[in-house]
């Protein structure tokens, strides 16, 4: 890997819209002659607005957890639940699979992307060139299951509007459903934020 | 691109310079908001968050932590958070936290139940609660001490605190077939219900706190009169057989009823907790205040079979009190054995008579007691006689009433108990008079009666024999003749008979004649002078039309 060049060794530049590589003259606001996009060499404050959306959607995910989902009427029987107290309802009512899918989907991934964003936030800012490769893996991961953790949302919009038996049955959205929404999305944002060649910055330092 | 990397071409194109658009990463910001939402969420939650109270029930049955709901008037003021037994599980303790703008309903009067589906004599309630689950009910009091500590009722609460209307005591003398909830009638239309019950302290009576729903309450007046409704009253006094119920409920559960007396009293309405009578049926409440009673005894040297304890005092048919006790006694040296019956006796219930006769015995004994009022009655005939009020049970009841022939007494006024003379009653008289009936009827002799009729009746036999013997061919040959006399009459009427042709020809030339007659009237009528003249020949030419009347008569006449 060492001997790859980067860009920025090279003097050059590559735009992130259309991929034209330019040379990199170091002025402030260069922008693509093709597409007219802003060009960088890395993405414009990538670890503090990282930082910032990871914060955020962890603040929201507190809320998330402890306000309830999702509020299921049936026959004058009303019930609350949040995520997790879902979670155990479908374990204990016999579908332990169900339970296990909705598990790793609304608590497993979000609770992965913050403790993996979190690391590569972390061991990037130090320019810690220790476990490259690893870690640009987790990026892709965490990338590639972003969208699953969106679960939860569709499963209480889909029961919402199925689910309407006026007396005899009913599924009603709560306020919690809004910012696990949230969280799911702002972790994505976050993780688009990011800027995986900081990973690959860090290997000087290991000289 | 086919370019080579490894010289950094000049032939590379310069970037456009463009200056900066921001340079502050405004990124933080959304950190920020997610934290002051968060912040205002926690805030929220905590300023909403009212007292925690902990509610001490018997049971824990349908109630559930997290779930069950504290609700007044349906509307959710709290939560159940957690169920767990006392130190020494003899109750369950709930922990409910109240929202924050129900912070009164942590007043220390106030009132906590659970409402459970609930089946009673009265209804069926919380029948909502079946599906919803069990939700604990509250009544919030008015107290501006505040605790954290109730004890649940087990049974709700009969009246609520705001709810309108009055509360009322009534004392009696025994609770009847009342129960908590039992209806309180007026008019036969339930305005309230008992709430609660005890025994009076001295343990000598119960009170009973009813409460009658707004705007009924203003019926209770300080002169109403409540009495026991329950059951159904069957009474079999001498009066006969009675049977009253105020409805098919207080058949079953019981009730009280109230009304106002009759005649003038005071209408303003009763204030809150005004302490009543309950009297255990309508007629002794609506009947005038009793006043104190008196006690009275009589002494009657004949049977009392029929007579009972509580069996009615009448005075001119007025009954002003009852029997209270019956004892045989033995009277030695008459050698008999006297009745000895004791009764109170109201009276006030005699009313105006009582002030009459009150103000002349003041007048004569200077002293409006009883006692002397009795003496001035006895002196002028008063007696005491057990009469028949009802043949058919035969109840006997104590009349008081003047017996003109009865024999003078000694009357002590100021003995104690008093005593009032007796006479024999009237049915004794009866069975006296009808004792000599029987005896004249058994003087009356029969047997040679009987054998008078007997014959008598010998003799009438040998009368219808001879009617038998000799008249009845005698009438058998008169019926056959006067049958032959009947045949030759009918062939004589008969359609084709000569004397019924000569009829008719008689009849036709009658007729013929009575139609001559009608012309020749009809003529005279139109020239009367014909009479004397003859009849005219020629009409006349200056008239036409009494000429065709003329000819018409000549046409008419010709026949």
């Amino acid at each position: 890997m060492s001997e790859l060049p980067r860009a920025i060794e090279l003097g050059v530049i590559g735009c992130h819209v259309c991929g034209l590589v330019c040379r990199d003259t170091g002025q402030l606001g260069m922008a693509c002659p093709r597409c007219g996009a802003a060009l960088n060499r890395r993405k414009k404050a990538s670890i503090s607005r990282t930082w910032a959306l990871l914060i955020t959607a962890f603040i929201l995910y507190i809320p998330a957890n402890l306000l309830p989902i999702m509020r299921t009427v049936s026959v004058g029987d009303v019930d609350d639940n949040t995520i997790l107290s879902g979670v155990v309802e479908l374990w204990v009512n016999g579908s332990p699979s169900l339970a296990v899918i909705v598990f790793t989907a609304s608590i497993v991934v979000p609770m992965l992307k913050f403790f993996v964003l979190g690391t590569l936030l972390v061991s990037t800012q130090r320019g810690s060139s220790w476990a490259l490769l690893q870690r640009a893996k987790l990026y892709r991961l965490v990338e590639f299951i972003g969208y699953w953790s969106m679960l939860d949302v569709f499963v209480v919009a889909l029961l919402t509007a199925l689910v309407r038996f006026n007396i005899l049955s009913r599924v009603e959205p709560l306020p919690g459903v809004v910012f696990f929404g949230l969280t799911v999305v702002l972790t994505m944002l976050a993780s688009m934020s990011f800027d995986p060649r900081l990973i690959w910055d860090g290997k000087d330092n290991d000289d | 691109m086919t370019r080579e990397i490894s010289p950094p071409g000049d032939d590379l194109p310069e970037p456009v310079v463009q200056h900066p658009r921001f340079n502050v990463s405004l990124i933080w910001l959304v950190p920020v908001v997610a934290a002051l939402v968060g912040l205002s969420l926690v805030i929220h939650d905590w300023l909403q968050a009212g007292p925690n109270i902990t509610i001490t029930f018997q049971t824990a049955e349908g109630l559930e932590a997290g779930k069950t709901l504290v609700k007044y008037k349906n509307v959710v003021i709290g939560k159940v958070t957690r169920i767990q037994l006392s130190h020494d599980r003899s109750h369950v303790l709930v922990k409910v936290a109240l929202d924050k703008s129900t912070e009164s309903f942590a007043a220390a009067d106030t009132r906590y139940w659970v409402v459970r589906p609930r089946i009673g004599l009265g209804g069926i309630s919380g029948v909502d609660t079946l599906l919803s689950g069990a939700f604990i009910g509250a009544d919030v009091g008015h107290s501006q001490q505040y605790r954290d500590e109730f004890i649940g009722l087990e049974t709700p609460p009969t009246v609520l605190y705001d709810a309108p209307g009055k509360g009322f005591i009534l004392h009696g003398d025994d609770l009847g077939s009342l129960d908590i909830d039992s209806p309180v009638y007026y008019r036969r239309i339930q305005v309230g219900r008992v709430a609660s019950y005890q025994l009076d302290k001295d343990g000598k009576g119960v009170s009973v706190d009813i409460f009658v729903d707004g705007p009924n309450d203003k019926f209770v007046t300080r002169a109403s009169r409540f009495w026991n409704a329950g059951g159904v009253d069957v009474s079999l006094g001498a009066n006969g057989l009675k049977v009253n119920s105020q409805s098919l409920t207080t058949m079953l559960a019981g009730g009280v009823a109230f009304q106002d007396p009759p005649g003038t009293h005071d209408r303003a309405p009763a204030s809150e907790n005004t302490s009543f009578t309950l009297f255990g049926d309508q007629a002794t409440a609506m009947s005038p205040p009793d006043g104190p009673p008196r006690y009275i005894r009589m002494r009657f040297d004949q049977s009392l079979r029929g007579l009972a304890v509580d069996a009615p005092v009448e005075f001119f048919g007025i009954n002003i009190g009852h029997v209270v006790s019956i004892d045989l006694d033995y009277d030695a040296k008459k050698q008999r054995f006297p009745v000895n019956v004791g009764a109170v006796v109201y009276p006030r219930r005699l009313g105006r008579v009582y002030e009459k006769l009150a103000a002349v015995a003041e007048v004569k004994a200077n002293g409006a007691d009883l006692s002397r009022m009795m003496g001035v009655l006895i002196k002028h005939g008063l007696r005491a006689q057990a009469r028949t009020g009802n043949l058919l049970a035969g109840q006997l009841y104590i009349s008081l009433d003047f017996v003109p022939t009865a024999p003078k007494v000694a009357f002590d006024p100021l003995a104690k108990p008093l005593e009032i003379p007796t006479a024999p009653g009237s049915f004794d008289k009866v069975q006296e008079q009808l004792a000599q009936i029987v005896d004249r009827f058994q003087k009356i002799p029969f047997e040679s009666i009987g054998k008078n009729l007997d014959r008598t009746m010998g003799e009438l036999n040998h009368t219808v024999q001879q009617i038998n013997d000799d008249m009845l061919p005698e009438f058998k040959s008169t019926l056959k003749d006067a049958r032959q006399t009947l045949g030759t009459a009918n062939e004589a009427l008969s359609a084709d008979s000569p004397l019924r042709q000569n009829l008719s020809e008689t009849l036709e030339q009658l007729q013929r004649m009575a139609r001559s007659l009608r012309v020749l009237s009809d003529y005279l009528g139109g020239h009367p002078e014909s009479l004397i003249r003859g009849r005219q020949s020629d009409p006349s030419p200056n008239n036409p039309a009494p000429s065709v009347q003329t000819n018409a008569t000549q046409q008419g006449s010709k026949p």
